[in-house]
Formats: structure tokens, C-alpha cells, sequence
């Protein structure tokens, strides 16, 4: 496939009014709301564009499966430090980035956008452009490029990425410990402004799970200083990767799953259901029930946000509602990248 | 302004307004109409709720240490000084957060976080003088930006106004706020979209230990492929620094850090984490750096001389102002492994020019700063500098870089952005101004050039000699 064929069915949809819906793999089709519009398949346009090693940066095309991305780091010794979940094999990296999902090392690492230096976007009208680059710095221009990851799709189809990448940590240990949530909250806390090689927290049912990562001798020192048992690295490498792929058994079921995010330091949420925390409190997965409005209630008061991440009725809305000069600002930024509206409607707020 | 700002904080005599005629950028000056000195956000909101109601320009500006323009006022608006807004209202250790005020230093986070362990990781060599909200406004670096990351990736919220005086709220301390990335597309907009009031930024805990190794090379090339070697190693220093001889020898004069000035570059690598990571590392470093070709090495034996190798990394700009009546400072970013090429470049520039040109290198992240000397009272030489920094800029876009990797467009690349970017892409910045400023009343006429600008330039970007969308008209 190539850009032009991109470009020429978006500039197509735009002369028409056709609501276009792009799409990679089809693993995030549950996230965000309903997805509408025709399909455009953005698999054909893949391949890795560029990757240096030394440069720290890799580029490839939206369609490339973020497996095979993956393994071409791994050949190298690097990854991406997002560690971003998959939810399937068919993952891409346009998929990757329009969603913005970062994974258990998000906390320690950074986000996707934190990594994400240059895009080329075919916009609503069917236009490339590119901005950011492949350096690690570039302040030319307004960062458009990581304004793009987490749009749903909603401002530009995302043609190619470049990501920096780091090396792999030499080595890992997992880490097990007994305590109630809002202890764990404020030993994840502490323990993150203290100089420890911490890369991943999730706590479930009493049971707080830490990842160290780094070289040998600051593994060793930081076990001394958190005790706990550890794990047998097999063990570890499935925990991790069930947490980050919601393949651990509290993913399971039918029950709607709430991504909650709230600062780091707040207290055990008020809500009923089941939960499982991870980012050193940052983040809360939340299955439960109760009304859209309570649960947006009780992260909004602790300045915090609620998705509704997976559910089978999405009516109230997957993401929070925004104030209404955001909001205003998210419209105008939408018409000045797609004025015709036909890139995922809908799918990140009903009026964009 | 007097209606609702108190008298000391409105000035329009020229013996007052003077002082704000220009921030580093010096070569270009000019008068504010008004210099406005707000203490509250209801001040600022009322000052931008006039001015724009007026069409009066309004330019913020933090400490005026920019060196791009960024803070050049209007000569026919308001000068918005966020100087007063001084304050740190909160450090919350155990979230690792402070929320400061822009008016606040670099370094002051630092020194009011220090008594828990905790530190704010992007420390810019001006950090003693420079405000959060001009970083943020510049999404600056420091040293340290390899490891620990630009502005961008260290403030979690900020709150603020548009020109209208509408109050905006953008990120949270709690990640991955919704909607779009609005804080990432504020951060480094050269106070162009928003005027910042509030910032709530990161704590980092602070390394255990740090040692840096000083080591010399007799070739400006090898050391620019040491550098690819100790990334290539797997190893992601807490700095990598790289100067080169006219760079050491002005430094050195200045503040005496112990460089090697036999040496024709020196490379600054330091690795910071518990005694023990840290040995481990300076040792694999060493290594790596014996190999590729490193003549001398040393290493700092306590934290007064790992500060003393970097106080001469840090007064590179200063020490560089002692040795010539001007300089111009570039800040092109380029592919690490395409240094050579440009450092090339940049010589046969100085002979082109008949200017000099010491060079200091963010090496690790490829972002340069070529220092080019002149004198503004001889003829010609500010325009020969500034020929000289337009064509090392287009050169690190030939390379696949861009013109400016931290100190921001401002008033002195823009004419480079026609160049970087494609009339549709500049464009769409312009559009996205709008979205924010309808009026373009705040800090007009910096960073994003108009087209008629680029064309006057003569620059329109001719691509397989033919010009990109010769649709679109020219002015
Ligand atoms: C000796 C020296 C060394 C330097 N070293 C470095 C370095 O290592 N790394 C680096 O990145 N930079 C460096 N700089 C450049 C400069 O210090 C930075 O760009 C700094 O962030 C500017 O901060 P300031 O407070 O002086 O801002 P100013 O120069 O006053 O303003 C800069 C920009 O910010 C805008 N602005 C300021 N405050 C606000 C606000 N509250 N709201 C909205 N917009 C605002 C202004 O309009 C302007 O566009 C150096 C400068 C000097 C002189």
C-alpha cells in the first residue's frame, strides 16, 4: 500500500463527507467509544523506515506489527521503555501511539508520548506532514508530534512514528510483599523518591508485586532494602506480562473495567468492586458496577480522572468530559486537522 | 493598566522600560510601550482580558535570559513581566511534586526540594537565573536531559490564560490527563498559546552518588564516535558533554575546571546511582572510551571536583562572552553519527565567514551550541554572523536535525522555519495558533513565520526543482 492510496481515500471522504474509520490490528476496538465509519486498513502500510541503534530511534510505518518492533529492538538490545500492551497479536504501531496506552513501566520510564518524537500524519484534507523529527531534541515548531499520541485517530491518520528507544536493563527482579492497599500506596510512594531501581508496582488482594530492573549490584542492594520474597524469573516475566495484557484473571469477566488515574499519593478510593493498582498508586483499575457518575465523582475529587475502559454499555461516555474552555479548545484543534469530520468520529469525545 | 494594577507595577518611562528592551538575544532590541508587573492571577487575567479587548500585543517574559527572542517585546503593547510570581506554594514529598510559581527559578525548586532527597531533574546551564515559566515556555534542557528528560517530560499540570483571559487548567498531576495532549503542545510554544501562571512539576529522588569522567581526544571525530560507542553499549550516561579546543581554552580562563587543553575535544561523561551501579558503570565506560580512542582520562575523586568538570561545562556561554565583545550561540540538534560532517561544516564556515566558532555539544543528544564570535561595533560582522548561523542551521537540517533543539525559534530562526517545515505544516501551526489566540495578540510574529514571510526569505522550500504546491499564492 502506499501513502498516496491513504491519501487519496481520506481526501475522497472529505470531498464526500464519509466518516472514516481507521484501523490497525482491530485489538483497541474496545477502547474509547464506538467506533463508526468505514474501515480503513492501515496493516499494508508497514515496515520499519529506519533504526540506528546508536541514535537511540527507530521509525516505521503505522501498519508495522508492534511484535515484530519489538523484536527488532530485542535483536539490538533495546525496547521501547513504555512497555505498551498489545491487548492481541495483531497490534500495530499506529495503534500503538492513537491510543497512547503505556504499560507497568509507565511510572518509572514515562509515558508513550514521552517517547514519541516525530510523525508524518495524513490530516482530514489528505495532506502529509510531518513534524518532530528523529533527535532527541527539537523545539521547532509547536509538539504537534506528541500532541498526536492518545488522539484516537481524531486529528490524522499517523502514517510513521519515530520512537526513541532505550537499552534493555541488564537484569530484573520481581518482588513479593503482604500489605492492605493504603499502606502499599504510601510505601510505593516513599520508595519512589528514594534512588531505588523500581520499574513496575501492582498490588491486588493484599498482595504488592514490585519489578526492580538495573544493573546486578542495584538489585541486590535495593532487595536488602524493600525485603519481601522474590520470584523465579519465569514467574515474573508472566506476571508482568498478565498485568500488562489484562490476561491476569482480574481482567476476566464481563464486569465493567474502569481505568481510574488519580495522583499517585491518594488514599484506597471509596467505590465498591474489585481493584488492582499499579504506577506506584497512579493508576487504578477499578471492576465494578456503580454509576458512571459516582466513580468520575470519587477520582474527581481527588483530582484524578475515570475512563471507561471496557464495557458493553459505553453511554455515559468512555472519557471523562472536559471543561468547557478544553473543550472549546479541543473542537477548534479538531477543525484545523480535520474540518470535515470524517477521521473516528466520536470516538474519543461525541463532538470530535 | 493603573485602573487595576498598582503603580510600581505598571511602568511606561523609558529609564524603566529600558531594561526590558531585550533578553539574551541581544542583538535585538526595542522598546515596550508597557511594562506590566502583575502579582496576582486576577491581575494577568485582567491585563490579557484588556489587552485583548484593545488588539494591544501582549509578550510575556520570565527572566529575560531567552536567547532565541522569545521575550522581544512589542513596541506597541504590553510587556507582560511574570517576575513577581515568585512563590513555591507547595513540595509534597511523598507525591514527589511541587507546585511553583512561573516567576520562580530553575534552581529554586531544586534548593526547596533538597531537604527531602528530592531534586527537579532539567537544570539548564542558566538555572540560577532562568524561571520555570520561560522553560516551560522553551521546554529547555540541561546536562542531565540524556537520562532525566527535557521540561516536557517533567511538568505534570499547568495553569494559566489565553489572550482572552480565559483560565485553562492543562494536565494533571494525576497521568495521562484526557482529551488531547494540550500540556505537550503548551510546552515549549514560546508563550505563544498561553500565559503560564501556575506549574506543577516533577521531583525526581536524588542519585545516591554521581562520578564523572573527564576524557580527552586528539580528534574531534573520534570523540563524536566515542560517543556512539557508549550508547552502543547499552549505557545511557546521566551526561554526555563534549567541548571542543577553543571551547576548553575559553572556559578554562574563566573558571579553571582542570580541562585538558591539549586535547581537540574533551567528553564529560558522568554516571550517577548507588556507589556501587556507579563504580560498575565508570568502569565499563572507561573501557569503551579506551577503546575508541581516548588519549587521557580522569575522574572526579569527590563531589567537589565532579561540580568543579562541570562548572567549566556550565559557564561555557559566559566564559565565551569574556573572550569576545558578541557571540551568537546556535542550538541545531543533529543526528549524533552525522557530527562530523557538520563539525566539518562548521569550519570551513569560519573561514568562509573570517569568524570564529568554539563549539559545545550536548553530545549525547546531538543538540550543538556553536558559539560564533564577532564584534557588533565592526561593520558587517553581526551580519556575517548571523549568515554563518543561517547556514549551519540549514546544514543540520540537510542532516536530518532541526535548527533548534532548546532555546526556541523566537524572533532569530524563524526565518530557518521555512526551511524546516513545508508551507502546509506552517500553516497548520498558524491554524493552531488561532485556536488559542483568533487575534495573534500574544507574542506576535514569533516562532511560526507567516508565508509571505518565507517567501520573502525566498526560501519557499523547491523540491525536485519544482516549488511544493505552487497552488498556493505568493506573496
Ligand atoms: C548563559 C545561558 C545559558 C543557557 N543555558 C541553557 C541550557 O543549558 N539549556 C536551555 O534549554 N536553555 C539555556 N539557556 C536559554 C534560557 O535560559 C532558557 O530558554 C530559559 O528557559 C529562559 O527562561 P527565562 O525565564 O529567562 O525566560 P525569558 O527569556 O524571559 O522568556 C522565554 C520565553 O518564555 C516566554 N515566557 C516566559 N514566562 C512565561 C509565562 N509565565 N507564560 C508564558 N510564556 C512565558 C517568553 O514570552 C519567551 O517567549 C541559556 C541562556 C543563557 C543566557
Amino acid at each position: 500500500m502506499s501513502l498516496e492510496s491513504l491519501q487519496t481515500a481520506i481526501r475522497d471522504a472529505a470531498a464526500s463527507g464519509a466518516q472514516l474509520r481507521l484501523r490497525g490490528g482491530g485489538t483497541k476496538d474496545f477502547y474509547g467509544n464506538a467506533p463508526r465509519g468505514s474501515i480503513i486498513d492501515t496493516r499494508a502500510y508497514a515496515g520499519i523506515v529506519s533504526y540506528e541503534p546508536t541514535e537511540l530511534v527507530v521509525t516505521a510505518r503505522c501498519g508495522t506489527a508492534l511484535s515484530e518492533l519489538e523484536s527488532a529492538l530485542e535483536g539490538e538490545g533495546q525496547c521501547l521503555p513504555f512497555e505498551p500492551p498489545h491487548f492481541g497479536a495483531q497490534a500495530t504501531l499506529g495503534g500503538c501511539v492513537a491510543a497512547g496506552l503505556s504499560g507497568p513501566r509507565r511510572a518509572s520510564a514515562g509515558a508513550l508520548r514521552d517517547f514519541l518524537l516525530g510523525v508524518k500524519i495524513v490530516d482530514g484534507r489528505g495532506r502529509v506532514m510531518s513534524f518532530g523529527g528523529q533527535v532527541m531534541k527539537n523545539v521547532a515548531g509547536y509538539d504537534v508530534a506528541r500532541m498526536i499520541a492518545g488522539t484516537l485517530g481524531t486529528l490524522g491518520l499517523i502514517a510513521e512514528a519515530s520512537l526513541k528507544v532505550l537499552p534493555r536493563a541488564p537484569a530484573e527482579l520481581s518482588l513479593r510483599l503482604e500489605m492492605p492497599l493504603e499502606r502499599a500506596i504510601e510505601a510505593m510512594n516513599r520508595w519512589a523518591g528514594r534512588p531505588l531501581p523500581i520499574t513496575a508496582t501492582a498490588w491486588h488482594e493484599g498482595e504488592l508485586t514490585l519489578r526492580l530492573s538495573g544493573a546486578d549490584v542495584a538489585l541486590r542492594s535495593a532487595r536488602q532494602a524493600l525485603g519481601g520474597t522474590a520470584l523465579d524469573a519465569a514467574q515474573a516475566q508472566a506476571r508482568w506480562r498478565a498485568v500488562r495484557e489484562h490476561t491476569h484473571p482480574f481482567f476476566a469477566g464481563n464486569e465493567p473495567l474502569w481505568r481510574i488515574a488519580v495522583p499517585s499519593a491518594a488514599g484506597p478510593l471509596a467505590l465498591e468492586g474489585k481493584t488492582l493498582v499499579e504506577w506506584s498508586g497512579g493508576l487504578r483499575w477499578l471492576r465494578s458496577s456503580a454509576e458512571a457518575g459516582a466513580v468520575r465523582d470519587a477520582a474527581r475529587a481527588v483530582g484524578g480522572h475515570a475512563t471507561l475502559f471496557r464495557a458493553s454499555d459505553k453511554s455515559a461516555g468512555a472519557f471523562m468530559p472536559l471543561p468547557p474552555v478544553l473543550a472549546r479548545l479541543h473542537r477548534e484543534l479538531k477543525n484545523v486537522f480535520d474540518p470535515a469530520g470524517i477521521l473516528n468520529p466520536g470516538r474519543l469525545y461525541p463532538e470530535l | 493598566m493603573r485602573a487595576f494594577l498598582p503603580a510600581r507595577a505598571v511602568l511606561y518611562e523609558e529609564e524603566d522600560t529600558r531594561p526590558y528592551e531585550c533578553d539574551g538575544l541581544t542583538a535585538y532590541r526595542r522598546l515596550p510601550m508597557v511594562v506590566a508587573l502583575p502579582e496576582t492571577e486576577e491581575q494577568v487575567r485582567q491585563v490579557l482580558q484588556t489587552c485583548a479587548a484593545m488588539g494591544v500585543p501582549v509578550v510575556p517574559r520570565g527572566a529575560g535570559t531567552g536567547l532565541s527572542g522569545g521575550a522581544l517585546p512589542p513596541g506597541d503593547g504590553i510587556l507582560l513581566s511574570m517576575a513577581k510570581f515568585m512563590r513555591i506554594l507547595r513540595v509534597d514529598p511523598l507525591a514527589r511534586i511541587a507546585v511553583v510559581q512561573p516567576g520562580v527559578r530553575n534552581a529554586a525548586i531544586s534548593e526547596a526540594a533538597a531537604p527531602f532527597g528530592l531534586y527537579y531533574a532539567p537544570d539548564p546551564s542558566s538555572q540560577i537565573a532562568c524561571t520555570i515559566g520561560g522553560n516551560v515556555a522553551e521546554n529547555s534542557g540541561g546536562v542531565h536531559c540524556l537520562k532525566y528528560g527535557l521540561t516536557v517530560h517533567n511538568v505534570l499540570r499547568l495553569r494559566g490564560f489565553t489572550i482572552n483571559g480565559e483560565p485553562v487548567e492543562i494536565g494533571a498531576e494525576a497521568p495521562d490527563a484526557p482529551g488531547y495532549d494540550l500540556l505537550a503542545l503548551a510546552i515549549g510554544s514560546e508563550g505563544m498559546l498561553v500565559v503560564v501562571t501556575e506549574v506543577t512539576v516533577k521531583l525526581l529522588p536524588q542519585p545516591q552518588f554521581a562520578k564523572v569522567i573527564m576524557a580527552s581526544f586528539d580528534d574531534l571525530e573520534v570523540a563524536g564516535r566515542a560517543v556512539a560507542e557508549v550508547i552502543a553499549a547499552g549505557i545511557i550516561p546521566a551526561g554526555l558533554e563534549m567541548m571542543d579546543r577553543p571551547a576548553t581554552h575559553a572556559v578554562e580562563q574563566f573558571v579553571g575546571a582542570g580541562y585538558d587543553l591539549d586535547a581537540a575535544a574533551i567528553l564529560l561523561c558522568e554516571s550517577d546511582g548507588t556507589p556501587e551501579e556507579v563504580e560498575d558503570e565508570i568502569k565499563r565506560i572507561r573501557e569503551v572510551l579506551q577503546r575508541a580512542g581516548a588519549s587521557r582520562m580522569s575522574e572526579s575523586r569527590s563531589e567537589a571536583e565532579r561540580l568543579r568538570f562541570w562548572s567549566g561545562r556550565k559557564a561555557a556561554f559566559p566564559a565565551v562572552g569574556r573572550i569576545s565583545p558578541d557571540y551568537y550561540c546556535m542550538d541545531g540538534t543533529i543526528p549524533r553519527k552525522r557530527l562530523g560532517e557538520v563539525l566539518n561544516f562548521i569550519g570551513q564556515m569560519e573561514k568562509k565567514y573570517g569568524l570564529r566558532c568554539p563549539n559545545v555539544f550536548h553530545a549525547g543528544d546531538g543538540n550543538l551550541h556553536p558559539l560564533i564570535l564577532f564584534d557588533a561595533n565592526k561593520p558587517d560582522e553581526l551580519h556575517r554572523a548571523e549568515q554563518f548561523a543561517a547556514e549551519v542551521l540549514e546544514k543540520c537540517i540537510e542532516v536530518g536535525g532541526t535548527i533548534t533543539g532548546e532555546h526556541g525559534v523566537g524572533i532569530e530562526k524563524i526565518n530557518q522555519m521555512c526551511v524546516q517545515f513545508r508551507p502546509e505544516e506552517l500553516e497548520l501551526f498558524l491554524a493552531v495558533k488561532r485556536a488559542f489566540d483568533p487575534a495573534g495578540l500574544l507574542n506576535p510574529g514569533k516562532a511560526v513565520p507567516t508565508l509571505a514571510r518565507c517567501a520573502e526569505y525566498g526560501r519557499m522550500r523547491v523540491q525536485r526543482g519544482k516549488l511544493a504546491h505552487p497552488e498556493l499564492p505568493r506573496f
